[in-house]
């Protein structure tokens, strides 16, 4: 009980001792601090991911100009996806998003580990250093796919140089695994046990949802990527055979490995990998719904329906990871449970998209960049979910199976989508935690030049996929059939090019607003959730002297009779008098 | 979001974002229609092609259908719901039965297209007929080499062990029927109107044996044998691509199909050395 | 400071959490406290066990789905690993027994009890490096058949997982010592054992999977 004193006084008055610099900025167990950290160290990953995408494009459309060798290629191609994936979209939405948000959502001063939560982002940035290191070994980074399929990945003869790079990923990849999983936890017991009074899972807000339930996700899909990238370590630097099977002929000599399987690897690697990429759209759903709803001023249609439709999603996606694997040469009745499984798991996806819609009709839309990125965000992910489709039937996925469709396919749900959801969320929390607006010209300018360079670098993919253009290719030139795709791949890279410059606009926007944009009040979208309500930039304990005593839900948007077109979760209504109406 | 004093009217931002999805469902459909000249499928060539290409009509009729629904949909909401004034939205949010609608008739079509595509996989991986013309592929570091029997239609014995550079198909040196084995590099023939079944393997890394003209591609995963069949229905030269990355030279390993007469096919047969 | 402070409430006990409803609602009600059903440290550690519980599923599963394949021979059970797995029974014993002592309030005894626990443990780590020694010894090595690699990857993962609890049980010994545990507050304690005791079973688990199953 005296605990409980003390620990409510000392959140009063936040002038505790001077805390060093090194407490407050580096090694801070502040979940705001370690947010921003995660964000920043984030947001420069996306930079080199997408450098390494410039490079990619640059070669693709102007393939004579020598740019890169086909090593290099592979290379680039390797790390964009690494990158993007683990060190950008994962660990923004989790680290980022998940840090910034969780305790002031939910009434809490902090996360219920603040050590480990240090921990957690200490251990992310020697993953970081790893991968970037890799750039710089001889023979350079891995060159294999983010998806480093066994035998290839496994055996540094294979894949010509010394193979260090390769090395290294697996390395940079078991830093960030455990930094995540140490992150699932702390997220897990927060959300479960320090919801403020009043705040119900039922009450809670779908961002809130969203992060939970890729919590859960990350916890269960993790440890199994951990299990891969240790076997196949040790299948590279200490020659066991988890993954290579007898007798291997590689560059003229038969390998010493026996005994393995290579579809072990896959099965691994997408039991996996297909929750990590629902981790990467659960929580953008939950931003979404938030964004749709707030300015839209509108409850969100269907709360119930969005919870349930999140869980069916997180939990099916364990439940349909061989449709990547539908012609790897696993059990053609495998293929077909398969099928099954991944066509139900779009009906959730199909509700979702739905509900924001109903949400939108009958609204008050304010047309703010948060929002227009919210509502980018719907038609990027039904573009996405829809070619989606095709690939889940595995007859047809036989023809489209690593073709630029299914890169088309993923660039538009993964991708674009989650970026969205992340630029949209950056918008709309940059004034609660810099106590600034971004500015609204640059920010309908990046939008909508962001969205045109979307769907004109990734729709084009779609065309080429269905002609049957191969992924990972360094060039065409060995195929007739795709002797006239030059010209769309000039219009791709064109559109990626202008897609990467329009991120600048963003950057600069983004820096610029931190010292000079205008001064925004506590709650400038009068938005209802309980971090809308408090001081801006929250200070140290999030709360001041009392936490927040909960009422109601997020979404009390245009209630009738209410005296504005938003009600707080932390308003409590005024005892209904006999004979009146409406609320207080 | 809202100054004190200004009047909110987002009619204009309103129609400038409705004109911009509008744009994207207007240029994403004549897109496609434009592609369909010049890039689209693959000119077919099999029987079991036109059953995977009906199903993917049938998909892409399915998917239109709802890619313009939806983006019509937001269209019209962003074109008629801006915040004008001071002016409330509505505050409905919950309706069982639209709820109840857009569940099950998203799922049904799912179940429908589903059942449509199990019919099809199973036909793909049914056992192949009894004339089918044999061919045993291997898949190495960046060629595709093929092995067809000798006029008794049998193939000798092999063994991993055998396998060297030579022959990466480890035919076992013991077994005379591997003398009359034929063996070629980056060339497959096959016999118009008649069913190939093919065996495929990989001595290094995975890769993938891919005729996109006959709708077929199945990894070639070392340690493991797998056979797919078709039938070629229409005679040429077609491409062989590999579909897996498999190293640094992936995009230079290529084959050529060629779908011949009968005949043809037996002079092509004769004059290739064992 | 602040943030320790944090760090060391039981907000469940305190605050109330969550409360019920579901919704929407008129806003009127008072919510009601509820008391968190399980602390902080239990539910994150509960976490812990679970993520730790996939990783040795998945490696189960490589090790199920490898040694249906052909070539498969087992490994003689180093007889070492009998007397490691006693060890290690007991220090779960001991740790047990310390904390139904700290239930009744004697700290003397929890002090035996996890002095003895973390002195078993380091006893069971030496133990099972001995028992590679052994092996190695006679030659089997992590690549010499895939018995001997999924032993040699079950028993280190399982031991760093130990590493982890011999240096939760450190800080747990030092918080003994300086008599931070009372019969009304020991969840430190209970949050350990929980651990200890899974990695306990966890090693019966692999020793039975390895050698009998």
């Amino acid at each position: 009980m005296d605990a409980v004193a003390v620990h409510e006084a000392g959140a009063a008055h936040e002038t505790h001792a001077k805390e060093t610099f090194f407490r407050h900025y580096i090694f801070s167990t502040d979940h705001k601090m370690i947010g921003k950290q995660y964000f920043l160290t984030t947001m420069f990953m996306a930079l080199v991911g997408g450098g390494m995408a410039m490079l990619m494009r640059d070669h693709l459309a102007w393939p004579n100009n020598g740019v890169l060798t086909p090593e290099q290629y592979l290379q680039a191609v390797t790390m964009h996806g690494t990158i993007m994936i683990f060190f950008f979209l994962t660990v923004m939405l989790t680290g980022g998003f998940g840090n910034l948000l969780i305790p002031l959502m939910i009434g809490a001063r902090d996360m219920a580990f603040p050590v480990l939560n240090m921990i957690s982002y200490w251990t992310f940035v020697p993953g970081v250093i790893t991968i970037l290191a890799s750039f710089f070994v001889p023979g350079g980074p891995a060159g294999n796919g983010w998806t480093a399929y066994a035998p290839l990945s496994a055996i540094p003869a294979a894949e010509g140089g010394a193979g260090l790079g390769q090395t290294l990923w697996l390395v940079a990849l078991l830093f960030v695994v455990i930094s995540s999983l140490f992150g699932s936890l702390n997220f897990l017991t927060t959300i479960l046990n320090m919801r403020t009074r009043g705040l119900s899972m039922g009450r809670l807000p779908l961002t809130i949802w969203g992060i939970f339930i890729t919590a859960v996700l990350a916890l269960l899909s993790f440890p199994v990527l951990m299990a891969g990238l240790g076997l196949l370590l040790l299948d590279r630097v200490a020659g066991t055979s988890f993954f290579e099977p007898t007798n291997l002929l590689v560059g003229g000599q038969i390998s010493t490995h026996a005994g393995g399987d290579a579809l072990l690897w896959q099965h691994l690697f997408w039991f996996f990998g297909h929750p990590e990429v629902y981790i990467l759209i659960l929580t953008p759903m939950g931003i979404v719904s938030e964004i749709i709803s707030t300015f839209s001023r509108k409850p969100i249609f269907g709360y119930k329906a969005m919870i349930l439709s999140l869980s069916a999603i997180g939990f099916l996606s364990f439940l349909v990871w061989g449709h990547h694997m539908f012609v790897s040469g696993m059990h053609p009745l495998l293929g077909a449970a398969f099928m099954g499984s991944t066509i139900i798991i779009a009906v959730p996806s199909a509700i979702k998209t739905f509900n924001w819609c109903a949400t939108l009709w009958g609204g008050r839309i304010h047309f703010t960049t948060a929002m227009l990125f919210a509502i980018g965000f719907v038609s990027v992910f039904v573009t996405g979910g829809l070619s989606g489709i095709f690939l889940a039937i595995a007859p047809v996925d036989i023809y489209l199976h690593d073709t630029y469709f299914v890169i088309a396919h993923f660039h538009f749900v993964m991708a674009s989508a989650s970026l969205f959801a992340i630029l949209a969320g950056t918008y709309f929390w940059f004034p609660k935690f810099f106590g600034r607006l971004m500015n609204e010209t640059l920010g309908k300018i990046h939008f909508a030049l962001t969205f045109l360079g979307i769907y004109g670098t990734f729709y084009p993919m779609h065309f080429i996929g269905l002609h049957s253009n191969d992924r990972r290719l360094y060039d065409n030139a060995a195929y007739p059939f795709l002797a006239h795709t030059g010209p769309i791949d000039v219009f791709v890279s064109l559109s990626a090019f202008l897609l990467g410059a329009a991120q600048l606009i963003f950057l600069f926007n983004f820096f610029y607003s931190l010292k000079y944009g205008p001064v925004a009040d506590t709650n400038p979208w009068r938005a209802n959730s309980l971090d809308w309500q408090t001081p801006t930039p929250p200070p140290h304990g999030n709360w001041g002297d009392e936490l927040p005593t909960v009422y109601r839900w997020p979404y009390d948007y245009s209630v009738p009779g209410a005296k504005d077109d938003y009600i707080p979760q932390t308003v409590q209504a005024a005892p209904v008098a006999a004979g009146a109406g409406g609320e207080a | 979001m809202e100054q004190p004093g200004r009047v909110v009217d987002e009619r204009r931002a309103g129609r400038w974002m409705s004109a911009l999805i509008m744009f994207i469902l207007v240029a994403g459909v004549l897109s496609f229609v434009w592609s369909s000249k010049d890039y689209w499928l693959l000119p077919l060539a099999s029987t079991q092609g036109l059953t995977l290409d009906n199903l993917f009509y049938a998909i892409l009729i399915l998917t239109a259908i709802p890619f313009v629904l939806v983006h019509l949909f937001i269209g019209l909401s962003l074109w008629r719901f801006p915040a004008r004034g001071t002016e409330r939205a509505a505050h409905w949010h919950e309706h069982l039965g639209a709820e109840l609608t857009w569940t099950i008739v998203p799922t049904i079509a799912f179940i429908v297209l589903g059942i449509y595509g199990e019919i099809v996989w199973a036909h793909i991986y049914s056992a192949p007929p009894a004339n089918a013309l044999q061919v045993q592929v291997v898949g190495r570091q960046f060629e595709w080499e093929f092995r067809y029997p000798g006029p008794d239609g049998k193939f000798g014995r092999t063994a991993p062990k055998f396998v060297t550079s030579g022959d990466p198909f480890g035919m076992d040196p013991s077994d005379p029927e591997n003398q009359q084995n034929i063996v070629t590099v980056n060339e497959m023939h096959v016999v118009l109107n008649r069913p190939v079944s093919v065996r495929i393997t990989a001595i290094d890394v995975i890769h993938s044996f891919s005729l996109p003209n006959f709708r077929m591609k199945q990894d070639a995963v070392p340690g493991r044998d797998v056979s797919i069949w078709f039938t070629p229905n229409k005679a040429g030269t077609y491409q062989i691509v590999c579909a897996q990355l498999c190293g640094v030279g992936h995009y230079t390993m290529r084959g050529n199909i060629t779908v011949e007469s009968q005949s043809a096919f037996d002079q092509w047969l004769g004059s290739q050395g064992h | 400071m602040p943030t320790q402070l944090v760090e060391r409430a039981r907000p469940g006990a305190l605050r109330g959490v969550g409360g019920r409803g579901f919704g929407p609602s008129d806003g009127s009600a008072l919510p009601s406290r509820e008391p968190a059903l399980v602390s902080n440290g239990l539910l994150g550690v509960a976490a812990l066990l679970t993520a730790v519980i996939i990783l040795f599923l998945a490696l189960t599963s490589a090790y199920l789905y490898r040694r249906q394949e052909a070539g498969w021979s087992t490994l003689t059970v180093p007889a070492v690993l009998w007397f490691n797995t006693l060890v290690l029974l007991a220090s779960s014993g001991t740790l047990e027994w310390g904390r139904r002592r700290i239930r009744l309030g004697d700290a003397a005894g929890l002090r035996r009890g996890v002095e003895a626990t973390g002195g078993l443990g380091l006893v069971f780590v030496i133990g099972q490096i001995v028992a590679w020694r052994q092996l190695a010894a006679q030659g089997i090595f992590l690549t010499t058949n895939p018995h001997s690699s999924f032993f040699y990857v079950l028993t280190a993962t399982h031991g760093l997982h130990m590493l982890g609890g011999l240096a939760a049980l450190a800080i747990v010994t030092v918080r003994t010592w300086q008599g931070r545990y009372t019969a009304a507050h020991h969840g430190g304690i209970v949050n350990c054992a929980v651990y200890w005791h899974f990695l306990d079973l966890l090693w019966v688990y692999l020793f039975v999977l390895l050698f009998w199953a």
